[in-house]
């Protein structure tokens, strides 16, 4: 019942906040806060509750939901997703507390709106994270939509009612096509076994002829590519990101988009372990492809909340790479990265975002000089841009080894090429800072820009000081999620090639 | 042969067509300012009672039934009226359906508080649109109470029309219940000449496939003497009268694809559901459907069934049509009652994939998806209903921008059920989308399923992009507003979403009525 239990305690969060009479309305930042906070008690507690001896499902509920279609309310973890949900956990009172006085009353929204949103999307993504009958991740999936929907739409920037349809629209057909493949996979269960299921654990164990698995992959595929984003189905995140709050779009990049990484590793390679095999050299591909053209893209723009989201496309393209490379390293590390990117991409994000309330402009070409005005300020936004560009003594330099590592025994050519992703991320990062910190500051930053404040400083320092510890400790989380890489492999039936160069802890 | 009368079996239709006799000799006997009130005492109770009689005869064994038992349930099976009739689980399943929104619709219809001339319906519709007679029998709030009569019987024989067991009684059914529709279709208060000439439209499309109905009844009566279903179905498998039984499969397929809408027998469904009064089009979109797919459910299982490989081609083509044509035209409406009758269109196309299985499985789906959608068809066009200027209903597009802020209540409603209609998660829409389309694959029609997926995905589109109007864009200044009903269309309006959501989050117990409710019998 904990994973149950960690879904209601912000559902009735959502409810509290939203039916916070008018007068009272002004408590809900505290309330949504509050909420956000015993989410995060209980998550840890979750984390903790983990046997790290055990890769498979922990923490396992299971009730029926529709026996007529095998549908059933199935959570459980393991050491991936609960890393994950907790890293979630952490993301959302720090935009909570980030974005305090992002959002006003308005005729669009008003602010107990806002907070009440950012509450169910946290049930969702628990939800989305847990969810082991393939069905209610479907739901969930599609379910965790409406109130990014809501909090782009509402909320935003002059963009927000555009940016939120495409978002809307390029998610909706991914999800149906998942759809598909879903039902798909489905009749072939029910084939199997008689009865068809969506049990995660169940259709694990389905032999479904290549043919077939090579279809339902793709279906699948889509829909997590559209949500990751890969190119060249990304275009939606730039315009989504840069519309958004800060605040949203933390959550947005920092964790919506690790769905669609997860449910790959998660789902796609236990359940169609002949396909991915198949894909996986073109996955590669567009994977490189993606770590370049985001890295490429991030250093041609002139918006800064814009140019943060290209550079998480060119994350994420580490991210697939190492997933499907299927060696133990790959793996452990893309899943160390989705948590290390949640925590650098959301600090960047909420630096960004407090840097654009005070000086009223996205453009980079507006800022100039703020380390003179704003030393503090800068220096936070150093350290996020290091952890962005994979500095070692940073946790996204451990995760962007491994997955290296890991892919040069299995693909050295790609890997080659995706080591120049590095020297570029030094340059879209470094070369933001010099734009944005270094220099003259003008008279109107001069006059904008003031030093970062106590509720900035404790929303972002707790990521800052994450990043660093994980940085030189990154064993406290190897060691949770080591095990469940192991599990993914032997789904899949992969083993280490001999000559793999073995890092410490990666447990082959 | 005796021929008897299994009373108890047909007493919804007797009931029905009954009170409907009763209803017009109230229209003659009765002093024109009781007639509305005698009239809703008589309408409620007989469908209640007409329901109440399928829920016992759903449930109850009879002694000695004769009948192989397909599916679980319990109840009655059997043929009644010399076989004339089939009661059986999936015919009393569409009946029950049908007497649920007809209760429904039926509150949408007595509705007299949202205009404030009166209900829906022309005080005089004898009168010439415009004329001097028009204003003065309005003015001195005459209602057109013949509304009831025609409902009762229309539904009467929506009743019989599912559960007929020969091309006959299907055609007479056809006609019952069809003629109260043309004439209720004309019979609009507001924008008269659009509600007549929509009628005359209906009308004259509808005898064109009445009469192609007729005619394939003919082709096969020439090829298999006979017009009984079973006999039908027995005759076919030895037959070498090919050149006569497909044209009569196909000929018979027009009647009934006509009637429930899809391409390329579409044409008459945004006119129609554009010109008639609301209410009208709530019933129509939700009940024809459902009594026409029943229908359709029957001939093409039982009477040719075997001969599914041949006419499995044709529909298949009728699908993939009705699914694309209707998702695409309904992207570029600008009138809501026409943009939702193309996505009905589009519906249409969904469920025959259900057809198109001829399995347990595709029966069993198609008749969840039935109830699904009538509650969400009714539901969706109460609403419509409810959205006025001085002018009357404001259906263009662009009426509806920012009602979100206006009424949030009912702009969330509506989208819940837009949502339905789209078949996101956790509505009944996507229960029964998901039922249909399993069904679908499994019955080896894979490429329809993605077919129907990128329509969903077209749908889409246009179903958000009436959220966002409603709930991202600044209301216009003169736009305008929502009328607070009488209890009557509250109730629907609940009802309705009640039902969307509730299918939606627990479909099991319907799921399970709809498994359990067996096959056809023959």
């Amino acid at each position: 019942m904990l994973l149950t239990t960690l879904m209601l305690i912000p559902l009735v969060g959502a409810i509290v906040v939203f039916l916070l009479p008018t007068e009272k309305a002004s408590l809900a930042k505290q309330v949504a806060l509050g909420f956000a906070l015993a989410t995060l008690v209980g998550s840890v507690f979750m984390l903790l509750g983990l046997d790290n001896s055990i890769g498979g499902l922990q923490h396992l509920e299971s009730h029926d939901w529709i026996p007529a279609f095998g549908i059933s309310w199935t959570l459980g973890v393991t050491g991936i997703s609960a890393s994950l949900i907790v890293m979630s956990a952490i993301l959302v009172p720090v935009a909570i507390v980030a974005g305090w006085w992002d959002v006003k009353d308005s005729s669009q929204g008003t602010v107990k709106g806002y907070f009440s949103l950012i509450l169910l999307l946290e049930v969702f993504i628990v939800g989305v994270f847990s969810a082991n009958d393939l069905f209610l991740f479907y739901v969930f999936f599609e379910a965790i939509l409406f109130p990014i929907y809501f909090l782009i739409g509402r909320f935003g920037g002059p963009q927000r009612a555009y940016a939120a349809m495409k978002f809307l629209l390029y998610s909706l057909v991914g999800g149906f096509f998942m759809l598909a493949a879903l039902i798909g996979l489905y009749v072939v269960s029910s084939r199997q076994l008689g009865q068809g299921t969506f049990d995660f654990q169940t259709l694990t164990t389905l032999n479904i002829d290549p043919g077939t698995q090579k279809m339902l992959f793709l279906g699948f595929f889509f829909a997590f590519a559209v949500k990751a984003p890969m190119v060249p189905f990304h275009t939606w995140l730039p315009d989504a990101a840069a519309e958004a709050t800060p605040g949203t779009s933390t959550l947005l990049v920092g964790v919506l988009d690790k769905i669609g990484t997860f449910a790959m590793l998660h789902f796609l390679l236990p359940i169609f372990p002949e396909a991915s095999k198949f894909y996986a050299p073109a996955i590669i591909v567009l994977a490189v492809i993606s770590i370049f053209y985001g890295a490429l893209v991030a250093i041609g723009q002139s918006d800064v909340m814009r140019l943060i989201a290209f550079t998480s496309i060119s994350h994420f393209g580490f991210i697939v790479l190492g997933i499907f490379v299927m060696t133990s390293q790959g793996l452990s590390g893309s899943s160390f990265y989705m948590v290390n990117h949640g925590f650098s991409t959301g600090a960047l994000f909420l630096v960004m975002g407090y840097l654009v309330s005070r000086r009223g402009s996205k453009r980079i070409a507006d800022f100039g000089g703020v380390q003179k005005v704003a030393p503090i300020l800068a220096g936070v936004f150093l350290i996020s841009g290091l952890s962005g560009l994979a500095l070692p003594g940073m946790s996204s330099f451990i995760s962007e080894f491994l997955v290296l590592a890991g892919s040069y025994a299995v693909n050295p050519t790609a890997t080659i090429i995706a080591t120049f992703g590095i020297v570029l991320a030094a340059v879209y990062i470094l070369w933001l800072y010099q734009r944005m910190m270094t220099g003259i500051p003008s008279q109107e930053v001069e006059e904008a820009v003031t030093e970062i404040s106590m509720r900035e400083l404790i929303a972002v320092v707790p990521l800052l000081a994450i990043m660093i510890v994980l940085g030189f400790v990154p064993q406290v989380a190897l060691n949770v999620i080591n095990p469940a890489v192991e599990q993914v492999q032997m789904y899949v039936g992969v083993t280490d090639p001999e000559a793999a160069v073995t890092s410490e802890g990666s447990g082959s | 042969m005796k021929v008897c009368i299994e009373y108890q079996a047909l007493a919804p239709i007797i009931i029905l067509l009954g009170a409907g006799v009763l209803s017009v000799l109230i229209e003659a006997l009765i002093p024109p300012t009781l007639r509305r009130t005698i009239q809703l005492m008589l309408v409620f109770p007989s469908i209640v009672l007409a329901f109440a009689y399928v829920v016992i005869n759903a449930t109850t064994q009879l002694a000695g039934d004769p009948i192989a038992n397909g599916g679980q349930l319990k109840g009655m099976r059997e043929l009644a009226a010399g076989g004339a009739v089939a009661i059986d689980g999936p015919g009393m399943v569409v009946q029950g359906i049908i007497l649920l929104i007809s209760f429904v619709s039926a509150l949408l219809l007595a509705e007299r508080q949202i205009d404030p001339q009166g209900d829906a319906f022309a005080a005089r519709s004898s009168t010439l649109p415009g004329s001097e007679d028009e204003r003065q029998f309005t003015a001195q709030g005459w209602l057109q109470t013949e509304v009831w009569p025609l409902y009762l019987f229309c539904v009467g024989g929506m009743l019989l029309f599912p559960v007929s067991n020969d091309f006959l009684t299907m055609f007479v059914a056809l006609e019952v219940f069809s003629l109260p529709l043309y004439l209720i279709a004309s019979m609009a208060r507001r924008r008269r000449l659009l509600s007549q000439e929509a009628a005359l439209k209906y009308f004259i499309l509808g005898a064109f496939s009445s009469a192609f109905f007729l005619f394939g009844a003919a082709l096969i009566y020439a090829a298999t003497s006979s017009v009984n279903f079973s006999i039908v179905a027995g005759a076919m498998e030895n037959s070498s009268q090919d050149g006569l039984i497909i044209p009569g499969i196909g000929l018979i397929a027009v009647g009934l694809l006509f009637k429930v809408g899809a391409v390329p027998f579409h044409q008459w469904v945004p006119d129609v559901y554009q010109g008639s009064p609301t209410p009208l089009t709530a019933f129509m979109s939700a009940a024809t459907k459902v009594a026409a797919f029943g229908a359709l459910l029957r001939v093409f299982y039982v009477a040719f069934g075997g001969m599914r490989w041949d006419w499995r081609p044709m529909m298949w083509v009728v699908a993939v049509l009705s699914m694309v044509i209707g998702s695409l035209l309904a992207v570029t409406q600008t009138d809501m009652k026409r943009m939702l009758a193309f996505s009905s269109v589009a519906h249409t196309g969904f469920i025959l994939l259900g057809i198109i299985s001829t399995s347990a499985n595709g029966l069993s789906s198609t008749l969840f998806y039935l109830l699904a959608y009538g509650f969400t068809s009714v539901g969706v066009f109460a609403i419509v209903g409810l959205v006025r200027d001085a002018s009357g209903e404001s259906t263009h597009l662009s009426q509806w921008a920012g009602l979100g802020k206006k009424s949030p209540l009912l702009a969330s409603i509506f989208a819940l059920f837009l949502l339905a209609l789209a078949g996101i998660p956790l509505t009944s829409g996507f229960t029964g989308k998901f039922a249909v389309f399993t069904s679908a694959v499994d019955g080896g029609a894979t490429p329809l399923v993605l077919v129907a997926v990128v329509a969903s995905a077209i749908a889409a589109f246009f179903y958000a992009r009436v959220i966002v109007l409603m709930f991202f864009t600044e209301p216009p200044v003169d736009g305008p507003s929502v009328v607070l009903p009488s209890a009557f269309t509250t109730v629907a309006v609940g009802t309705s979403a009640a039902a969307t959501l509730l299918l939606g989050i627990a479909p099991q117990p319907v799921l399970d009525l709809v498994i359990n409710a067996g096959l056809f019998i023959r």
